[in-house]
């Protein structure tokens, strides 16, 4: 009995130990939502990375060394997070690009803090992510949503001289919390009231008691937190019910998408969004590079995501080590020219040079108010 | 000749059917169309092939489960090998073997994947006793599962309380939140009670996610603090590690648990109510008791459940307790073989693992499951592994193939 | 007293209201003749609003006018949805006959997963706008803040769909035949019903008014992606409960009140425990009244 164990044990721990391969390489983990309902706001990182790595990897590679991506699909939920973020360091990654969504990365953020992992976000914008202090290795090169919030409500109250604002949500972590870091400010701030502060469930077959409630609350701003499609079907039945009012919105409106689908809807709508980086000579040439090798036009966060492996891949040749401590010292000491400008990051991991701008749909497209 | 005209049709018809959908692509943006007619094609053929298997499939069935029905050859070998008591105990020892050896040999990463496994065992059998055992349709298994979790979550951050005490509390709160839904439902029977636990599921989900006051809303909680081993700090692999060993100790004590209450007074009692409960009632079973009992039995184990998902996660949300899982765990114990807990372990394996390992077709995973789910219970219902009455075995040797409680 | 408001909520919980009541009907039908929820159902609804969409399109690219569109489009989704209904009976819930109450139902969450997954595969995972086919009526103008053309059109149609229902069902040789089946399907059978014939009818009626309802609401709500059959089979679901499963009309009943009170409790409470008011209000019933409100309370025999 005892050999039949032991043959047993010894043809598993084969097997097991068969997944863990030698490192020659620099190993880069990119990790997001590459598929399920949130892949479109995951597979643009992934490109990015590609046309980075090639780009390194026909130069050469880091020191001679080539660069190869361990893609981990997580689907932004947190349980699975988990297990991507302990894979990849099973296998080795030296950095981590990634994750999407701010509850995923959550969830794998302690495994890569315990591990001294650099990990390094295009799109996560909790703001506790960073300023909780909790996560010593953790990197963005996106703002985050308080100052998102922050920049919305000031631009509602100073800008547009709003006196009652309508805070509406889409019931979710991203939006939910512009929606209440919005509500804060406004509230602190006493300079406006927050005439209703609601949520609106995804999906739903009709929004119209919510659009009836912002008539009612004669707010003459509203503030919105969450994403595109919701934003678009609030706008069309706000305009649909002929309810005069301004709508501001957020990062997730902040998408081209937004104008095809809402149409003239979208004519006079505000939203935020990630300083306009596309007069620059390096984006413009990231985005030429998509276009010729995935033959379609960069989709959500690619920027970011662009700039963030362009800032890992200048910390490790600059280290000259895949050593967590001396890639962390590179990347909050040597500045960087990405494709977002010219960054480095502050003690907390948020990218210097990095803010978000205000935009209004006007004429079909989304052009810089502030 | 016949067969080949008649899947001809059938192939025509899914060309007709599924032309919109697989054939058509719009761009409503762009508005420009792609025609995608080599999936006509595929469609066509697969199709075609297909309704040729499925009458012989069909056949089949009918013909294994006429067999079944006087012979019983499926139960006969497995019967063969528990009744040999060298060969089980020798797989057991094994298998206990390698689980005990996979974190000290494998990868964190594997450990991973085995926890995530355990957890849906632990799950599985839970809601077995539910289910499979008291024969009563529970939809809302994630909401105990999600009730462990937040209590332990919640109770670490507001009380600082730690993982060893919230274990038992987690359970306790769950068993007894079964019980607070139980009352009510006690009169439903069948596809009522399952609407009325999935309505409630649905409530706790959405109470956790708009109560953000308590529990943080749809951002979670995070920083759930990691079991401690004696006051030792963990790094996270060999927290991972520990958290594995913890989980492997649960998921053998509820097997053995639930093992011995399929078997007690009240399992018994169970079994029967779900065959007939106005005979039980009859026959002087107390109803409203018994009922209760499975039910906080079932929904304890989805708390301890919990609160070991959210040590292990270190951050929980209320995304993670959706309808969905509790389908899930609802097809673990149905396609396992309800009732049958080695059919839960290996219908964990089959639902848990395989899509994990499978994530090279990461796509397609999902629809294969889903495609799983229907057939299995087109072909065969009683689940991998079905369940099986004891067997009492009576001193008399003439009486020895009768058996006791064939359920 | 906010008349206006009050007004403006009761005609946005009617028009919820009669949607949910169109998709109730597939499931109260399916119910009453096999006793089975039809996980799926809500499917069949996600379904209908993307063959919509894709007709829709391609009919919009090729130059016909919108009312046009909308009739043809609506049209192809009901006869899609229909063959898709009949399909998915015949290959995952017929050969179920007979095998107890959880193996059907596991199958339907099976059929359910696979059309969500379908879909992905098939088109996309993320939103499509869904073009405004319903043209502005005149007429409606001067109240279009409160009850516009779309929702006009919605509980127009959703009416007289229900009304030619109710008179399909009463007077027709095949609905006495439903019924009959409904009430006892031995018992029909005996008396020459063809019951395999009499579900896949059902199937048929019930898909094609998800279908409608599916084409209606994303071309009043503008969106669809493949989820949002979910939801909205959930809460037609309650509806069909909270007027008494099995029950055709309490079904509409049941999609009235459902989105009556939907519409009133985000206008008067808050739109943050909207569904866990729906949900509430059907467990609520089915404790206290598990028949409905106009279903009959079964005793059981011995």
């Amino acid at each position: 009995m005892k050999g039949r164990i032991s043959g047993l044990v010894i043809a598993a721990s084969l097997v097991l130990l068969a997944g863990t391969a030698m490192a020659d390489t620099i190993k880069i983990g990119v990790a997001g939502a590459h598929s399920g309902d949130l892949a479109s706001y995951g597979l643009p990182t992934v490109n990015a990375a590609k046309l980075v790595v090639d780009e390194v990897n026909a130069k050469g590679g880091i020191d001679g060394k080539q660069i190869e991506l361990l893609i981990q699909d997580e689907e932004c939920k947190p349980e699975k997070a988990t297990n991507a973020a302990t894979k990849l360091i099973s296998d080795g990654a030296v950095v981590v690009l990634g994750h999407i969504c701010s509850g995923a990365t959550k969830a794998a953020l302690p495994i890569y803090t315990e591990a001294k992992l650099v990990c390094m976000s295009p799109s996560a914008t909790n703001p506790e992510l960073t300023q909780s202090g909790q996560y010593p290795t953790f990197f963005r090169t996106i703002a985050s949503d308080d100052a998102q919030a922050t920049l919305g409500a000031e631009f509602a109250i100073n800008t547009l001289g709003a006196k009652k604002i309508a805070v509406l949500h889409d019931k979710g972590d991203y939006g939910k919390g512009y929606a209440e870091y919005a509500q804060q400010f406004i509230t602190d701030g006493g300079a406006a009231e927050v005439v209703l502060f609601e949520g609106v469930t995804p999906g739903a077959v009709d929004y119209s008691a919510v659009v009836q409630k912002i008539r009612k609350s004669e707010a003459d701003v509203v503030m919105f937190g969450g994403y595109h499609p919701e934003a678009s079907k609030i706008v069309a039945q706000l305009k649909k019910k002929r309810v005069e009012v301004k709508f501001i919105s957020d990062d997730g409106v902040k998408d081209d998408t937004f104008i095809k689908v809402a149409g003239a809807d979208a004519e006079g709508v505000y939203a935020s969004g990630p300083q306009d980086v596309s007069s620059l000579e390096m984006n413009k040439a990231a985005r030429a590079a998509h276009v010729a090798k995935f033959n379609a036009e960069p989709g959500a966060f690619f920027d970011n995501a662009y700039a963030a492996i362009q800032a890992l891949v200048n910390a490790i040749d600059k280290a000259d080590s895949t050593d967590s401590a001396k890639i962390m010292e590179a990347l909050r000491t040597e500045n960087v020219d990405t494709s977002v400008g010219t960054i480095k990051f502050d003690a907390r991991g948020d990218a210097e040079g990095v803010g978000f701008s205000m935009y209004q749909v006007q004429g079909g497209k989304y052009v810089v108010v502030q | 000749m016949h067969a080949l005209k008649k899947s001809l049709l059938i192939s025509l018809w899914f060309m007709f059917l599924t032309f919109p959908i697989m054939v058509i692509r719009v761009n409503t943006i762009e508005h420009t169309v792609i025609w995608r007619w080599n999936n006509l094609i595929l469609i066509g053929i697969g199709s075609f092939v297909l309704s040729l298997i499925w009458p012989w499939a069909l056949r089949r069935r009918e013909a294994s489960r006429a067999k079944d029905s006087t012979a019983q050859a499926q139960v006969h070998i497995l019967d063969r090998l528990a009744a040999n008591k060298n060969i089980l105990r020798t797989v057991i020892v094994a298998l206990l073997a390698l689980f005990l050896a996979i974190p000290l040999l494998g990868t964190t990463y594997q450990t991973n994947i085995l926890i995530s496994f355990l957890l849906y065992v632990i799950l599985g059998l839970g809601l077995n006793i539910i289910v499979g055992v008291a024969g009563l349709l529970f939809l809302g298994h994630a909401a105990f599962y999600a009730i462990g979790a937040y209590s332990y979550a919640l109770l670490s951050q507001y009380f600082g309380l730690g993982f060893w005490l919230a274990l038992p509390l987690g359970g306790l709160i769950a068993a007894l939140a079964g019980l607070a839904l139980a009352f009510p439902v006690l009169r439903l029977r069948g596809d009522y009670l399952a609407i009325v636990t999935l309505g409630f599921g649905e409530i706790v989900r959405l109470v956790l996610e708009n109560w953000s006051s308590l529990t943080g809303g749809p951002s979670g909680v995070s920083n759930i603090p990691r079991p401690g081993l004696m006051g030792m700090q963990l790094d996270v692999a060999q927290a991972n590690i520990y958290v594995y060993y913890i989980v492997l100790v649960m998921a053998m004590i509820t097997i053995v648990a639930v093992a011995r209450v399929k078997d007690s007074r009240i399992g018994r009692a169970l079994q029967a109510l779900r065959e007939d409960e106005i005979a039980c009632q009859a026959m002087g079973i107390d109803r409203v008791g018994v009922k209760l009992m499975a039910f906080s039995l079932g929904t304890a184990w989805a708390g301890f459940a919990g609160v070991i998902f959210a040590a292990k996660t270190t951050f929980i949300n209320p995304a993670s307790f959706t309808f969905f899982e509790s389908a899930i765990i609802l097809s673990i114990v149905v396609l396992g073989g309800m009732g049958s807990n080695l059919g839960v372990i290996l219908g964990a394996a089959f639902l848990v693992l395989l899509p994990e390992y499978m994530r090279a077709f990461s796509e397609y995973r999902m629809i294969l499951f889903a495609t799983a789910m229907v057939l299995m219970m087109v072909f065969r219902p009683q689940g991998l592994i079905p369940a099986r009455g004891r067997i009492y075995h009576v001193d008399d040797p003439d009486a020895h193939s009768s058996n006791g409680g064939q359920a | 007293m906010d008349w206006q408001y009050l007004a403006e909520l009761f005609l946005g919980g009617l028009t919820r209201g009669s949607i949910y009541a169109l998709i109730a009907i597939g499931y109260t039908m399916v119910y009453g003749i096999i006793e089975l929820i039809n996980f799926a159902h809500g499917e069949i609804y996600m379904l209908g609003a993307f063959t919509g969409l894709i007709v829709a399109s391609v009919l919009g690219i090729l130059g016909f006018p919108p009312a046009q569109i909308l009739i043809l489009a609506a049209l192809a989704a009901i006869i899609y949805c229909a063959g898709y209904g009949y399909t998915m009976e015949k290959i995952a819930y017929k050969p179920l006959r007979g095998a107890g109450r959880l193996s059907p139902l596991i199958s339907a969450i099976g059929m359910s997963l696979f059309l969500q997954n379908y879909i992905i595969l098939a088109q996309t995972s993320d939103f499509l706008p869904f073009p405004s086919l319903i043209p502005e009526f005149a007429f409606l103008d001067p109240v279009a803040h409160i009850f516009g053309s779309s929702n006009f059109v919605i509980v127009l149609t959703s009416s007289v769909s229900m009304a030619a229902l109710t008179v399909f069902i009463k007077y027709t040789k095949m609905g006495k035949a439903m019924r009959a089946t409904a009430q006892n399907r031995k018992m029909a059978m005996l008396l020459g019903v063809n019951a395999d014939k009499i579900i896949s009818i059902t199937f048929l009626l019930g898909s094609s008014l998800a279908a409608l309802g599916g084409v209606l609401i994303a071309s009043h709500v503008g969106m669809v992606n493949f989820a949002v059959g979910f939801l909205a089979g959930i809460k037609a679901f309650t509806a069909a409960v909270l007027g008494g499963i099995g029950s055709i009309p309490g079904a509409m009943l049941g999609g009235l009140f459902l989105g009556l009170s939907e519409s009133f409790a985000t206008g008067y409470i808050s739109s943050d425990y909207e569904d866990v008011f729906a949900f509430t209000l059907l467990v609520v019933f089915l404790i206290f009244r598990p028949s409905g409100i106009m279903g009959k309370a079964k005793v059981e025999k011995v």
